[in-house]
C-alpha cells in the first residue's frame, strides 16, 4: 500500500518537474512547481515527517508560490516561444540519451555511497511538531538563530531597496 | 477492512450533511438578510421559501455553461474545481463529538484525527488562494484579474494574524490535534464557568474572527468581488455550475472556519453548563419553539399559517421528543448532546457572519491592508507573546 502511494506521488513529482521546464507559459510552470511541492509533502508525510510536510505546503505552496504567481499576474507575462529549433530526430534521440545519462549518474551515486538499510515507511517517529521544536531549540540552536538573522538582513535589504524607489 | 467500511460510512454521512448544510446556509443567509432589511426573503418556492435551495440547484445545473472565447481554457476550468475541492477537504479533520460506542463499533465522531490537524487546516486554506487567483487570471478580464490579485494579497496578509491568533490557544493546549485541544477545554472553573479558551484568549478570538471574515472574502472584507468597482470580481466570467462551485466554496470555507473557531476557542462539543442542567436545554428550546409555532398556527395571521406552522410545531416537538427519549439511551444522548452544542456554536458564529454582512459597509482597499498590518498583526503578536509568557511562568 505504502509503496503504491510512494510510486504514484513520486511519479507525479517527476511529471510536474518535467512539466515545469517544458511549459512555455510562466503560470503553467509555477503551477507545476506547486505540484512538485505538494507531492513532495506527501512523500515527507509517508516518511513520518508530519510537521515538515505541513510546513512544506504552508510555506512553499501557500506563501512563496502565491507571491510568484502574484508577480507573474501583475507583469502579465505571456507564453514564450521556444527559440531553439531542433529536428524531430534530435529530439527523440536526445530523450533516450538523457534518460541513459541520468540512469548512469544515479547508478554511480548509488554505487559510491556506503550501503545502508532501505527506508521503512512509518519507522521514523521523530517528526511531530514537538520533536522538531525541541531539536531546533537545543541541538540546532545556533543554525536556527543564524537563519533568523539572515532573514532579518533580507527583510531590511528589501525595505531599503523599496524605500529608494518611493 | 472494518476501518475502511467505517470510514466510507462516515465520509458518506459527512458529505451528505455538509452538502445539505451548504445549500440551506444560503437560504438562511437570504432569509436573515431579508429580515434585517425588513423584507421577507425567499418566500415563493415551498412554505417560507424552504425549497428555494432545490430550485436554485436545478436552475444552476440547467443553465448554459458559457465558455468565453478569450479565456485560458485549462486554468479557467480548473479554478472552480480547485476552489470546491480545497474548501471541502478540511472538514475531514474536524471532530464533531467524543468517542462513542454503537453496538460492537467504537469510533470517534470525526472522519480522521491527525496529530497536526490544525496545521492541516491552515495548509489547505493557504493553498485555497490559488483557486481565486487562477480564476481571476484565466478569465482574461481586467475586473477578474483585479479581483484575483486583491484576493491573493488580502488572503496572504490576513493569514498572518489568523495563524498567530490560532497559535495562542495551541500554546494553552500544548498540542496540534483538534481532539486533544477540545479535551483540554472540558470542565468548569468554580463549577459553572466553562474552561473554554475564549475567556483567557478573548483578544485572540476577536482577531481570529475578524481575520476569518477576510479569509473567506466576506463582507466587510469582500473586496475581491466588490460589485460597485469590479462587476463581480474574480467570478465575473463564470456561469452555471462553475459559478456555483465558487459559491459553494465560499460557504464551505465559512463552515470550516467557524468550526475551527468553535473547536479552538469555544470548547467544541462541551456544553456551557454542567451536566444535569445542560441536557434539558435542547428540550426546552425545541419544545418552546414548537409550542410557539403551535400557538401561532392556531391563531393564524395569514391564511397559509394554518397549515405551515402546525407542521413546523410537529417537527420541533418531535425533535424535543427525541432529545427526551435519549435520556433512556446513553449512547444516543452522548451523540445528540455533542451534535447539539457543536452545531449550536457553529450556527451562532455563522449567524454572526450573516449578521455582519447585513450591518457593516465594505472597507476601502487601503483601509483593509492597513488594518491587517497595523492593527491586527501587532495585536495578535502581543497576544501570543503574553500567552507564551503566562504559559512559561505557570507550567513547571
Amino acid at each position: 500500500m505504502t509503496a503504491v502511494i510512494f510510486f504514484i506521488f513520486a511519479g507525479i513529482a517527476v511529471f510536474c518537474g518535467i512539466s515545469l521546464v517544458a511549459q512555455t507559459h510562466p503560470i503553467a510552470s509555477a503551477l507545476s512547481l506547486i505540484g512538485v511541492m505538494g507531492s513532495l509533502a506527501i512523500l515527507y508525510l509517508q516518511l513520518g515527517g508530519e510537521f515538515i510536510a505541513a510546513a512544506q505546503v504552508i510555506v512553499y505552496a501557500g506563501a512563496i508560490m502565491v507571491l510568484f504567481i502574484f508577480v507573474i499576474m501583475l507583469l502579465n507575462a505571456g507564453a514564450e516561444g521556444t527559440s531553439l529549433q531542433v529536428s524531430r530526430f534530435a529530439k527523440y534521440v536526445g530523450m533516450v540519451l538523457l534518460a541513459a545519462f541520468l540512469g548512469l549518474i544515479s547508478f554511480i551515486i548509488q554505487a559510491s555511497l556506503p550501503k545502508t538499510e532501505g527506508v521503512v515507511f512509518g519507522a521514523f517517529t521523530g517528526g511531530t511538531a514537538a520533536d522538531v521544536g525541541r531539536k531546533l531549540f537545543t541541538v540546532y540552536l545556533l543554525p536556527f538563530e543564524v537563519t533568523s538573522v539572515l532573514i532579518l538582513i533580507a527583510l531590511l535589504g528589501a525595505i531599503v531597496l523599496a524605500r529608494r524607489e518611493v | 477492512m472494518n476501518f475502511l467500511i467505517l470510514s466510507l460510512i462516515k465520509a458518506a454521512v459527512l458529505a451528505g450533511v455538509l452538502m445539505t448544510t451548504l445549500a440551506y446556509l444560503q437560504w438562511i443567509e437570504r432569509k436573515v438578510i431579508g429580515h434585517i432589511q425588513l423584507r421577507m426573503g425567499p418566500y415563493r418556492v415551498g412554505p417560507h421559501g424552504l425549497l428555494q435551495p432545490l430550485a436554485d440547484v436545478v436552475k444552476l445545473i440547467t443553465k448554459e455553461g458559457v465558455l468565453p472565447s478569450h479565456v485560458n481554457k485549462l486554468f479557467y476550468l480548473l479554478a472552480p474545481f480547485l476552489a470546491v475541492a480545497l474548501a471541502l477537504i478540511s472538514i475531514a479533520v474536524i471532530p464533531f463529538g467524543p468517542q462513542v460506542t454503537i453496538g460492537p463499533v467504537t469510533t470517534w465522531m470525526q472522519l480522521t484525527d491527525l496529530n497536526m490537524g490544525v496545521l492541516f487546516v491552515l495548509a489547505v486554506s493557504s493553498v485555497g488562494v490559488y483557486a481565486v487567483a487562477l480564476g481571476g487570471w484565466a478569465s482574461n478580464n481586467k475586473y477578474s484579474l483585479l479581483g484575483g490579485l486583491r484576493s491573493s494579497a488580502q488572503m496572504i496578509s490576513y493569514e498572518l494574524p489568523l495563524a498567530l491568533a490560532l497559535a495562542a490557544p495551541l500554546l494553552l493546549a500544548n498540542t496540534l490535534s483538534f481532539r486533544a485541544i477540545v479535551d483540554g477545554q472540558a470542565g468548569y472553573w468554580l463549577g459553572f464557568i466553562p474552561r473554554w479558551n475564549v475567556f483567557p484568549e478573548i483578544v485572540g478570538f476577536a482577531v481570529f474572527v475578524i481575520a476569518a471574515f477576510a479569509e473567506t472574502n466576506r463582507v466587510p472584507f469582500d473586496l475581491p468581488e466588490a460589485e460597485n468597482e469590479l462587476v463581480a470580481g474574480f467570478h465575473t466570467e463564470y456561469s452555471s455550475m462553475s459559478f456555483a462551485a465558487f459559491f459553494m466554496a465560499e460557504y464551505a470555507n465559512m463552515v470550516t472556519v467557524t468550526a475551527v473557531a468553535t473547536l479552538l476557542f469555544l470548547g467544541g462539543w462541551h456544553a456551557p453548563f454542567p451536566e444535569p442542567y445542560s441536557s434539558f436545554i435542547p428540550i426546552v428550546i425545541f419544545a418552546g419553539g414548537g409550542l410557539i409555532a403551535l400557538y401561532h398556527g392556531l391563531h393564524p395571521a395569514r391564511r397559509k399559517d394554518k397549515f405551515t406552522l402546525p407542521a413546523a410545531a410537529v417537527v420541533f416537538l418531535g425533535i424535543a421528543g427525541i432529545f427526551g427519549l435519549s435520556f433512556y439511551i446513553p449512547v444516543m444522548q452522548t451523540i445528540l448532546m455533542a451534535l447539539f452544542w457543536f452545531c449550536g456554536k457553529v450556527g451562532f458564529l455563522l449567524f454572526v457572519f450573516i449578521w455582519v454582512r447585513g450591518t457593516l459597509p465594505r472597507f476601502r482597499y487601503d483601509q483593509l491592508m492597513r488594518f491587517a498590518w497595523i492593527v491586527l498583526f501587532p495585536l495578535s503578536m502581543v497576544n501570543l507573546l503574553v500567552t507564551g509568557l503566562i504559559v512559561a511562568l505557570t507550567s513547571k
